[in-house]
């Protein structure tokens, strides 16, 4: 602790140059940060995704339409312990740019086929009773301002209304999660409801969830499910629900390699001009290093000093980066539309402060051992 | 390790030979060279440039090894001893006043001072008093705050002599300290020195090229080829 102002005081020596340095590993960092909020924004459901859930949908392709009926079909298939299904509604609010999901499903199936949402037990009942009530999550009534009791007009492009107007729904319950990644910006309402009001496709459903009894049987449960319906008009495609969602995310590329390959370049670029400043900056103080040396301090000290410096710069502009990039967060998604779920992962934190660790020991060690393998008799006569 | 004088005698050099090797070539800098210095004298050292005064400061003061010979301080083998141990003589024997002074310019003249006593186990109150009494006997009780940019030729002098009695070494090594200053802050530099010396009993080896400088010295010693003589070479 009594070498810090030591080692503090080297940054002020070339201060513009600290200050770039500082400043590029901190947009390093905040870009790490930024990629990671981005990666757990579009595989937050496969971080959620229930094991002990299949997703069953048309074989052709999940815009074909499923009969209602393979639901108890379903239930009677050895391994199987529930299933539920839901349907693309495409509901648009006010404006087509207010997009969020919203899909017909079952109240009474719902909570236990998807326990990671949590609403009171009398809302819960609210929905039972009312036929045209809607449950939202707690990130879109926040969103949208909406409340219990807020009567919600969405229309369908896909599901006109027998009336030729706006499908009316009543907020009953607002959804919350029980864990920070749930997504909170979905719009569930009655099937029945929906299944009377609309103008065709009376008995179709777009898809199933079905939670099977024990998540090791998941690929014999599937195949089980797709023998079911094999040769019938609507065959089916079944598959564990956290391959289904990354089949989803996988779409705009391997989100996990695009990051890691950004991070990868951006780093290694960091570290090269991070190391450079480093080793300049130790040029630049042969001299003093030789002094320091012919007081006494040992090679082992000044080799310390040097790589603290390296350490305190990573620290302190990684740090800042990887602040912002949570700060950032703090107010919410920017586009909860297209990332509803927002946050920088706590493991992602730990990544970062061990990548910083390394920046600052890769960059510090060549340096470091120049300065500690620094003959004093060199140094100082190189001054003179 | 005592770093006692024995008879009187402190630094005790024997067939010191220093050689260094620039490609193919040998240069040979020092030759058999023997020097006796008795604590509490003040020596100076001679000689013209390239006649290797700042390499015989180096090797007794442990910044350099000799090639052959033997290097006593006090009855310290410091030819003989490690990279590590050097240090931690150097640390606790050694104050070393460069031409240049060497502060860092980064820290004010109080923190530069305390840099050799960050290497004790002083608490910081003991540090800092430490700071103000050499300070003091320098005179720059005034200027502990400012950064070496705002200071004088001769008070960046003088905060080097205060960081190099800080830690009352045994023996001061002085490599030119008036090379870089004016006649009349050299001579308020020399003054100092000679002070130390006749106040608090320091022994001082100095490098000079300055005759008027030398004669500040209770002893001079001429180095010319390699080797030491009491007096100045034709």
């Amino acid at each position: 602790m009594k070498y810090f102002l030591l080692v503090a005081s080297s940054l002020r020596r070339k201060k513009l140059r600290t200050a770039l340095t500082m400043l590029s590993v901190a947009v390093a960092f905040l870009l790490f940060g930024v990629l990671a909020i981005l990666k757990q924004s579009l595989t937050a459901g496969i971080d959620v995704a229930d094991a002990s859930r299949i997703i069953v949908r048309h074989r052709v392709s999940i815009i074909q339409t499923l009969p209602a009926a393979y639901e108890a079909r379903m239930e009677r298939l050895s391994g199987v312990a529930d299933a539920m299904h839901l349907t693309w509604f495409n509901g648009i609010y006010q404006d087509p740019k207010n997009f969020f999901g919203n899909f017909p499903v079952k109240p009474e199936e719902f909570f236990s086929m998807y326990p990671e949402y949590v609403m009171p037990e009398e809302e819960k009942a609210a929905w039972q009773r009312t036929r045209n009530g809607a449950v939202v999550g707690r990130q879109l009534a926040d969103r949208f301002g909406w409340k219990v009791g807020d009567r919600i007009p969405l229309v369908s492009p896909i599901w006109p209304n027998k009336s030729g107007g706006a499908w009316e729904f009543e907020v009953v319950g607002i959804l919350d999660g029980a864990k920070k990644s749930t997504d909170l910006s979905g719009f569930y309402f009655r099937y029945d409801y929906f299944d009377e009001g609309r103008t065709y496709g009376e008995g179709q459903v777009g898809w199933y969830s079905v939670r099977i009894k024990d998540p090791r049987e998941a690929a014999a449960v599937a195949r089980a499910i797709d023998e079911e319906f094999a040769n019938s008009y609507a065959e089916t495609k079944a598959e564990p629900e956290g391959a289904f969602i990354q089949g989803w995310a996988q779409q705009i590329g391997d989100i996990g390699a695009i990051v890691t390959a950004i991070v990868g370049a951006v780093f290694f670029t960091i570290l090269l001009v991070a190391g450079n400043t480093m080793a300049q900056a130790v040029r630049e103080r042969t001299e003093e290093i030789g002094v320091l040396k012919a007081m006494g301090y040992s090679n082992g000290l000044v080799l310390g000093v040097v790589l603290a410096e390296s350490f305190l710069i990573a620290g302190l502009a990684g740090g800042a980066g990887l602040g912002f990039a949570w700060v950032m967060t703090l107010g919410g998604s920017p586009v909860p539309a297209m990332l509803p779920v927002f946050y920088l992962p706590g493991r992602e934190l730990v990544v970062g402060a061990g990548l910083v660790f390394v920046l600052g020991f890769l960059a510090g060690i060549l340096p470091a051992l120049q300065a500690m393998r620094l003959q004093i008799a060199v140094a100082l006569r190189r001054q003179a | 390790m005592s770093t006692a004088p024995r008879n009187g005698v402190l630094v005790h050099i024997e067939g010191v030979d220093k050689t260094f090797r620039r490609g193919s070539e040998e240069i040979h800098v020092l030759s058999n060279l023997n020097l006796e210095v008795k604590a509490g004298e003040f020596l100076a050292l001679m000689g013209p440039s390239g006649s290797g005064k700042s390499t015989l400061l180096n090797l007794i003061g442990g910044l350099d090894r000799a090639t052959r010979g033997t290097v006593s301080i006090g009855g310290d083998r410091v030819d003989q001893m490690s990279d590590r141990e050097l240090a931690g003589w150097r640390a606790r024997h050694i104050g070393f006043v460069f031409q240049f002074y060497n502060l860092l310019p980064v820290l004010t003249a109080e923190r530069n001072v305390e840099l050799p006593l960050l290497l004790t186990h002083l608490s910081k109150a003991e540090r800092r008093k430490h700071v103000e009494t050499a300070l003091h006997v320098v005179g720059l009780d005034h200027r502990t705050s400012a950064y070496p940019r705002t200071l004088s030729g001769g008070e960046q002098q003088r905060v080097g002599i205060a960081r190099a009695i800080v830690t009352d070494p045994t023996i001061l090594l002085c490599d030119e300290p008036t090379g870089d200053l004016d006649r009349k802050t050299g001579d308020e530099i020399l003054s100092l020195l000679q002070a130390l010396n006749r106040d608090q009993g320091k022994t001082i080896i100095m490098v000079t090229h300055d005759p008027h400088a030398s004669h500040r010295a209770s002893r001079t010693v001429y180095l010319n080829k390699g080797q030491l003589s009491a007096e100045a070479p034709e």
